[in-house]
């Protein structure tokens, strides 16, 4: 079976944000500054941990942006555009019921009319297809089954952290230059300036269990249930980790360029250029901000629809529209940095060494460039961050509202967009709900304290304090 | 008994020991100075009296008693009752210790006992602020902090201090953020205060001028421990200091009766805190310098009344005072070639005031007109908001001027477009006073010293390598500064980058906008030294911007005295410190301690 890859408009510029972070590293590697402060977030217990739990939501993204089509039976490519972790996730994605079902159960959740053996109807719960499909008495083998699951993916989750942890060491021992057992004693006990490795292997060992646990059961039954059309909620909230990160970093991509530029412009150059950006985002921050995107996503959408040839596929429809969003939570965005930047650099033009720069004859645009830039550039990355996880959130308010992605794209938005109605039905469908807030939580949680550390190790005035510069605090000199 | 007695207090935040050992006593009436440069040590130990350290610090080791009690012991209760009460403390920063938005009279009458009826508080808080010299005290209490001016606000956090009625007074740099002229009459008060009110007084200072001037003994720090204690006062106790380190740190100070003579500098640095001594903390920049030294850490010499010392030379007083002798400072001569000519220059800006579109033109430089001719030295000298940056920055065509002419090199620059500009900015550069923001903290040195040449396109490519490894030399920089970035430099290496900068050009005219300033006094001289060196070999023309009297006369062939925007007076440095004419002249001179 051969395949066929796709590459949508959000995939390219994810894997350009790959690429950039990419060549960030390594900047930072060869800048001593920039290296010792993301040391000093990694050696933090807390960074360490919120860095593992991220890149595991961003090695999922990552997997859900490999696109491509198969060749079907005749021949053709199929319309359907599949991901690398919906091949991952197969199993999972193919095995649908035919509407709601409760977590781990074996029953559907509402009653129908079932034909009897011997003739004549019943009014009861009608077994799954698939969840629990295997037990033959439920009733009586259900809990030694759900345990017996867990327990085998537990144990497999086990295997593969020890098998992590003794990769972790080998590399470890190559990078310290010792033997491999004391590099796992190093591991356990560390040295001063190593990074919080311990921390890395805790939530490793945490998160593999789970895992673990949670693959094991997703062999027999459905984890999180199913939704209104029998979906898996499991398959759902992994598919919707794309969207969440897209909208968080993408956005991102769309505000740096204005925020920074009208930012610099408006503080350096003041006058009538400050003025005329000040009006601007004044103006900007002044109309309600869900009626202003609400109001460019309809725009949007209505284009979409009357362009529907130039869509090859519901896939790539419901791309455009993520990037539309995406564009647009931007463009509405940037004001925030926009106003800290302008601050700064009002601060900045007026050091000694910008007009040194200026007694030298040097032009604007190279003095912003090299002088002030470079001096900003942990506010943008703590700004970055930080926006992260509202824009998480951003796009799960917007959904709900209905101005968010694509109805057929899976999102957190639209799973609890969907799942508000059943909230009033009885009994109550909780789980796609608790699915959606929970794979959010993780994500948003780690992003803000990712952030926190972040802002600890670069913003200079958070006290964590550079070797040099005895005199700076104890006397100022006259000024 | 004394009034406060220190012994061997011992102070630790993280792995740093920032005091050490140190021991002395106060009594009541007495002033004490703790003599040192910046990292001694001095405000640490009265912040340790005051049990005020910083998060993470903490006293391991000593004993602090006042009044016979032993602070170290008493519940901090009893010891936020002390404070104010018993010890008083006043800060450095008159601008940040008031609160803006309280008036004075309000945060007088806080730090009064408490339990006074309303209008017994409105007596003493009108008492204290006459007693410290503010007129008509009854309407100035209801004034807020914005309305008074430097001096004000500082005399204002001494009646606040004295509300409490304390037998200690501590007063951490309480003059550094002034002006010359305010400096005088602050000292003064402060100690007639302390004389009437019988009060002790710990002075905390770095300027030896100072100590000389107010303390009746002193001490004298270096790297967390006191080196020496001595007499002070005016029958020249102070020319009795023996530790080697103190007598350096007197040669160090320009001053109006040493002129041309080079200052003595201080080689090398103060050693990190966080390691343990052997030997004597100051035996690495010690001249005298002899095997016990790197050792043994010297025990504590009586010399004579009241005098001690921390030296192994004790018993050796004229290997300490040999090769004292001042080395002669060879000025350039004024050459006849014009550098620098100012005709009435003008700089005025726009201020909104509060109407709408109401504006107010405010002359920051209002007609002043001098010379300079090449290898000469003229000093601008004045108090802070005279005008004298401004008309810095106006040479230099940075600030628009909005009146009269400079003449660089001959050609007049003033109203060129940027542009047209840009062939004259080398001949003209800077040296800014505060060394920690004129370097931009993300390039590497070697970029910093580059920008200039490339900027203005001075030497080819492979020319501008050269020219900044003579450069680094010239100034006393080692090579490998050029791949490291600024914050590994201290206050003065990073002064010296500052002046190699504004060098690689190689301008004709320099001007230094308070180059030592915000400096300690050992690297002042190095500095100082330098700019003389650099303006012989180089026939550099120099305009020294500067408050400090004592300097102009170590440096200036001429002088001009600045006020208000307008040059008051000028004239030939000899001249003008030895008859001043204008009064404004003559109470600058007065004020140099």
């Amino acid at each position: 079976m051969s395949l066929q890859p796709v590459m949508l408009w959000t995939d390219a510029l994810v894997w350009l944000l790959v690429l950039a972070t990419a060549g960030f590293a390594w900047y930072i590697a060869r800048t001593p500054v920039l290296r010792e402060s993301w040391h000093n977030v990694l050696a933090r217990p807390m960074g360490m941990s919120s860095a593992a739990v991220l890149g595991v939501f961003i090695l999922v993204g990552l997997a859900d942006s490999l696109h491509y089509r198969e060749r079907l039976d005749n021949g053709q490519f199929g319309v359907e555009v599949k991901s690398a972790l919906d091949a991952a996730l197969s199993p999972l994605a193919a095995r649908s019921e035919r509407t709601y079902s409760a977590p781990l159960a074996t029953h559907s959740q509402s009653k129908e009319n079932l034909e009897q053996a011997g003739g004549g109807t019943v009014r009861a719960a009608p077994r799954l297809q698939f969840g629990g499909a295997h037990l033959q008495d439920p009733q009586r083998d259900w809990r030694g089954d759900v345990i017996a699951r867990a327990a085998a993916g537990a144990a497999l989750g086990l295997a593969v952290c020890i098998l992590f942890t003794a990769l972790l060491a080998l590399a470890l021992a190559r990078f310290w230059r010792c033997g491999f057992f004391a590099s796992l004693r190093r591991l356990r006990q560390p040295q001063e300036k190593d990074l919080a490795w311990r921390s890395l292997l805790v939530t490793a060992f945490l998160f593999l269990l789970m895992a673990g646990a949670m693959a094991g059961l997703a062999s027999g039954y459905h984890v999180l249930g199913t939704d209104k059309v029998g979906q898996d909620v499991l398959y759902q909230s992994l598919k919707s980790v794309r969207t969440g990160l897209v909208i968080g970093t993408l956005t991102t991509l769309v505000t740096l360029p204005v925020a920074i530029g009208l930012g610099l412009l408006a503080g350096y150059f003041r006058g009538w250029v400050d003025d005329v950006i000040q009006y601007l985002y004044t103006t900007l921050n002044s109309i309600p901000w869900v009626l202003l995107v609400a109001a460019a996503v309809l725009i949007v959408q209505v284009f979409i629809e009357q362009n529907e040839r130039s869509f090859s596929s519901v896939a790539e429809r419901a791309d455009a529209r993520l990037l539309a969003l995406c564009v647009i939570i931007g463009l509405t965005g940037w004001t925030g940095l926009a106003r800290l930047l302008r601050a700064e650099t009002l601060k900045l033009r007026e050091l000694d060494y910008v007009t040194a720069a200026r007694a030298f004859g040097v032009g604007g645009p190279r003095i912003l460039l090299r002088h002030i830039l470079p001096n900003v550039q942990h506010l943008i990355l703590i700004t970055v961050v930080m926006d992260f996880s509202g824009l998480v959130l951003a796009e799960a308010i917007l959904s709900y509202v209905g101005v968010g992605v694509d109805p057929v794209m899976n999102s957190w938005g639209n799973m609890i967009n969907a799942a508000r109605l059943e909230l009033a039905r009885e009994p109550v469908v909780w789980w796609p709900l608790l699915a959606a807030f929970g794979f959010m939580f993780a994500l948003v949680l780690a992003a803000n304290l990712f952030a926190d550390v972040v802002q600890d190790a670069f913003d200079p005035r958070s006290g964590v304090k550079h070797p040099a510069d005895p005199r700076a605090s104890s006397q100022g000199g006259k000024a | 008994m004394s009034l406060l007695n220190v012994e061997n207090l011992g102070v630790r935040i993280g792995h740093v020991a920032p005091v050490d050992g140190v021991s002395f006593a106060i009594e009541a009436g007495e002033t004490f100075a703790l003599l040192g440069e910046s990292g001694s040590g001095k405000s640490m130990t009265a912040l340790a009296i005051m049990r005020l350290l910083p998060p993470g610090g903490r006293i391991v080791a000593g004993a602090v008693s006042f009044d016979g009690k032993a602070l170290g012991e008493l519940p901090e209760s009893q010891m936020r009752g002390l404070r104010g009460r018993g010890i008083a403390m006043i800060f450095q920063e008159p601008q940040t210790s008031l609160n803006p938005v309280m008036s004075i009279g309000e945060q007088i009458a806080e730090a009064l006992p408490p339990g006074m009826p309303r209008d017994e508080q409105a007596r003493a808080v009108r008492g204290l602020l006459e007693e410290v010299g503010i007129p008509e005290p009854a309407a100035r209490m209801h004034s807020y902090p914005f309305e008074l001016s430097g001096g004000q606000k500082q005399r204002v956090m001494i009646a606040q201090a004295l509300a409490g009625q304390p037998r200690l007074l501590i007063a951490d740099e309480p003059t550094t953020a002034l002006d010359v002229t305010l400096q005088a009459q602050i000292l003064q008060l402060i100690k007639r205060l302390a004389r009437e009110r019988g009060m002790g007084l710990l002075l905390i200072t770095h300027d030896l001028g100072v100590a000389r001037h107010m303390a009746d003994r002193v001490g004298i720090m270096y790297a967390g421990q006191l080196v020496e204690s001595l007499p002070a006062g005016r029958t020249g106790g102070l020319e009795q200091a023996f530790h080697p380190y103190t007598r350096k740190l007197m040669q160090a100070v320009p001053s109006l009766q040493r002129a041309g003579e080079r200052l003595a500098a201080i080689p090398g640095r103060v050693p990190a805190l966080d390691q343990a001594f052997a030997g004597c903390r100051f035996t690495e920049r010690c001249p005298h310098a002899f095997a016990p030294c790197a050792g043994t850490a010297p025990e504590w010499t009586r010399l004579g009344e009241g005098h001690a010392v921390r030296c192994h030379l004790a018993a050796h007083p004229e290997i300490v005072r040999a090769g004292e002798a001042a080395q002669a400072l060879r000025m350039a001569g004024a050459g006849s070639e014009t550098v620098l000519a100012v005709r009435d220059l003008r700089v005025s800006f726009t201020q909104r005031t509060g109407q709408l579109f109401g504006k107010r033109r405010i002359h920051a430089v209002d007609g002043i007109s001098f010379e300079l001719n090449r290898g000469e030295t003229l000093a601008l000298v004045g108090e802070s908001g005279c005008g004298k940056t401004t008309a810095a920055k106006a040479i230099l065509g940075l600030t628009p001027a909005s009146g009269g002419e400079v003449e660089l090199d001959g050609k007049i620059v003033t109203g060129l477009s940027e542009r047209r500009f840009k062939p004259y900015r080398r001949l003209a550069q800077i040296v800014f006073q505060d060394p920690y923001s004129s370097l931009n903290p993300r390039m590497r040195v070697g970029d910093i010293l580059q920008e200039g040449m490339a900027a203005l396109g001075v030497g080819g490519e492979a020319g501008r390598g050269q020219t900044i490894a003579a450069l680094l030399e010239k100034v006393g920089l080692a090579p490998d500064a050029l791949n490291r970035y600024p914050h590994e430099f201290s206050g003065g290496q990073r002064q010296l980058i500052a002046i190699a900068r504004a060098l690689a050009v190689r301008p004709k005219l320099l001007i230094c906008d308070e180059p030592t300033s915000a400096l300690d006094v050992s690297v002042q001289a190095q500095i100082l030294n330098l700019l003389a060196d650099l303006q012989r070999e180089e026939g550099l023309a120099l305009l020294f911007i500067t408050h400090n009297l004592a300097a102009v006369g170590y440096l200036a062939q001429r002088v001009a005295v600045m006020k208000a925007g307008r040059i008051v007076e000028t004239g030939a440095v000899h001249d003008i410190l030895a008859r001043p004419q204008h009064p404004y002249t003559q109470s600058l001179l007065a004020s140099v301690l």
